[in-house]
């Protein structure tokens, strides 16, 4: 069965869905979107640096990744906007790591395949990369569910039960490094923000709990996966965004329910 | 026996000292309250007490077993994240639906457990917030300026629905208000905050304290002073020599003008 590359593909897919469906409903509630976003940019920085320094991509922007994801939490307390530091630091890592690129001769890279994801081309190594690190994500953020879930309501209430917000933020910083370090061979670092945010809002209108809107993003993104291949086979268009397009039409269509129920 | 003792507590953001040298206690079924100005420190001190900030000097003592409960200022919930009253209630460990029922109906609002947080009204929301205290069964709880953004109507229910808590629980209070009223007809102890301590005991001492009336003023004494008033009174003067030593009684006059 994994002989044939759209399963592979499709399995790809839908474990970057369920690692990002959880994740990705803790972005949309903290507003951290934009961190995402980031934290992504940075991540092609971690694949020029794999390449130079010939270690593993998965190693290299995970490393990359978090150490963005840090810088960004250790400078937002020093008074700067957190859009502006963010819209500073996403881009310019994003043009060092083009430029580090550049610089790696020898190995010819399909800068393409970094930037809009090549999920076709998914071998069975990417495979156990994409679902060993899908799981560590769901578990990390399963152990941690309530602990998070009360610090992103509010911090004080989290302290007052003994929570540290600080930790529970690391926990989510990490489990975003590893997200990222997975999904670029899906959707590339230009669409991984989308793969977490559009499932999560798209579920938002349909869910009454947490746990039901995070169950419902898995269940979109996963949706989306098998659609939007279908369709990329079908219309011979590129295989990640067309999965996007699809998520973004599942947003559109649950706003519209949303909006009718508002009316009614 | 006291349930919890802040012993020469300093608070310090950066190189600004937002508290220095605070002692207080608060002994069983006491209502104790914190007034003081803007700035002046007291939520940094229930916060210090609940661990979210970290003392520059001093500590904190909690007696053993004392449980506390923690009622914040107005919070804020992002209209993104769904969820129930009752599964709110249950953050972080869970706890029983008896258990949420109880809290709802002590906290004057037992029929809301299914409803969305983003649903509530201010005064619903901040009775939740109570009811969310009162959970795990405190014997302390802690309250910042929970009336905040609620109407008179609103925030003098929800101050009779806290003398009622008291009653029925009788768990001690420690709370800031800006609704200087209030804390003169419902007190135990009153301490006036400004940085450090300026002067602390039974409403009708506060309120004849010459430190207080330097911040709330005299005549007028009501939640409009607050405002009017310039807070810049000199952190080095003595004043230790009046706390508490007066009869209440005796000052009650002084109170009533000072309304």
């Amino acid at each position: 069965m994994l002989d044939d590359f759209m399963v592979r593909a499709a399995l790809a897919g839908i474990g970057v869905a369920i690692a990002a469906a959880p994740l990705g409903c803790f972005v949309v509630w903290r507003r951290m979107a934009y961190f995402g976003d980031a934290t992504a940019h940075a991540a092609i920085l971690g694949v020029a640096l794999s390449l130079a320094f010939s270690m593993s991509i998965f190693i290299g922007t995970v490393i990359v990744a978090l150490l963005m994801a840090l810088t960004v939490s250790v400078l937002s307390g020093r008074g700067y906007a957190m859009d502006t530091l963010l819209g500073v630091l996403a881009h310019s890592a994003l043009a060092f790591g083009l430029v580090a690129v550049s610089f790696i001769s020898g190995v010819r890279i399909d800068l393409m395949a970094y930037l809009f994801g090549d999920i076709l081309a998914v071998s069975r190594g990417d495979l156990a990369v994409i679902w060993g690190g899908a799981a560590l994500v769901v578990v990390l953020i399963g152990w941690r569910w309530s602990a998070l879930l009360t610090s992103t309501l509010n911090e004080d209430l989290a302290y007052a039960s003994g929570i540290n917000p600080n930790r529970e933020q690391l926990a989510l910083t990490l489990a975003l490094a590893i997200t990222v370090a997975v999904a670029i061979k899906v959707v590339g670092v230009l669409l991984i923000a989308a793969m977490l945010i559009i499932p999560a809002a798209a579920a938002r209108p349909l869910s009454r709990t947490p746990e039901g809107m995070a169950i419902a993003a898995g269940v979109i993104g996963i949706l989306s996966t098998i659609v939007g291949l279908r369709a990329a086979l079908i219309f011979d268009t590129p295989a990640g965004p067309s999965i996007v397009c699809v998520a973004a039409t599942t947003f559109l269509a649950s706003s519209i329910i949303k909006g009718l129920r508002a009316a009614a | 026996m006291s349930l919890v003792q802040v012993e020469d507590l300093s608070v310090r953001y950066g190189a600004k000292t937002v508290l220095s040298r605070v002692s207080l206690r608060v002994d069983q079924g006491e209502i104790v309250t914190i007034v003081g100005p803007n700035g002046s420190g007291k939520t940094s001190l229930l916060r210090a007490i609940i661990g979210a900030v970290k003392p520059s000097q001093g500590r904190i003592v909690t007696g053993t077993g004392v449980k506390v409960g923690y009622v914040p200022q107005k919070l804020h919930i992002d209209e993104t994240l769904p969820i129930t009253v009752s599964r709110f209630l249950k953050l972080p460990n869970g706890v029983s639906a008896a258990d949420i029922d109880q809290a709802l109906t002590q906290a004057g609002v037992p029929d809301l457990s299914k409803v969305q947080l983003s649903q509530l009204s201010g005064g619903q929301f901040q009775r939740v917030l109570l009811a969310r205290a009162l959970i795990g069964k405190p014997d302390l709880l802690l309250l910042d300026e929970a009336t905040q953004g609620l109407d008179q109507r609103g925030s003098a229910s929800f101050y009779q629905q806290i003398e009622q808590v008291r009653q029925d629980t009788g768990c001690a209070i420690l709370m800031i208000s800006h609704e200087l009223h209030v804390v003169m007809s419902a007190s135990d102890r009153v301490i006036c905050l400004n940085g450090h301590v300026c002067c602390e005991g039974t409403p009708a001492v506060v309120a004849s304290a010459p430190e207080y009336r330097a911040l709330f003023g005299t005549g007028t004494g009501g939640a409009l002073a607050l405002y009017r008033h310039d807070h810049d009174h000199d952190q080095g003067h003595d004043h230790g020599d009046h706390t508490c030593a007066h009869d209440p009684a005796h000052d009650r006059n002084d109170t009533e003008a000072a309304e």
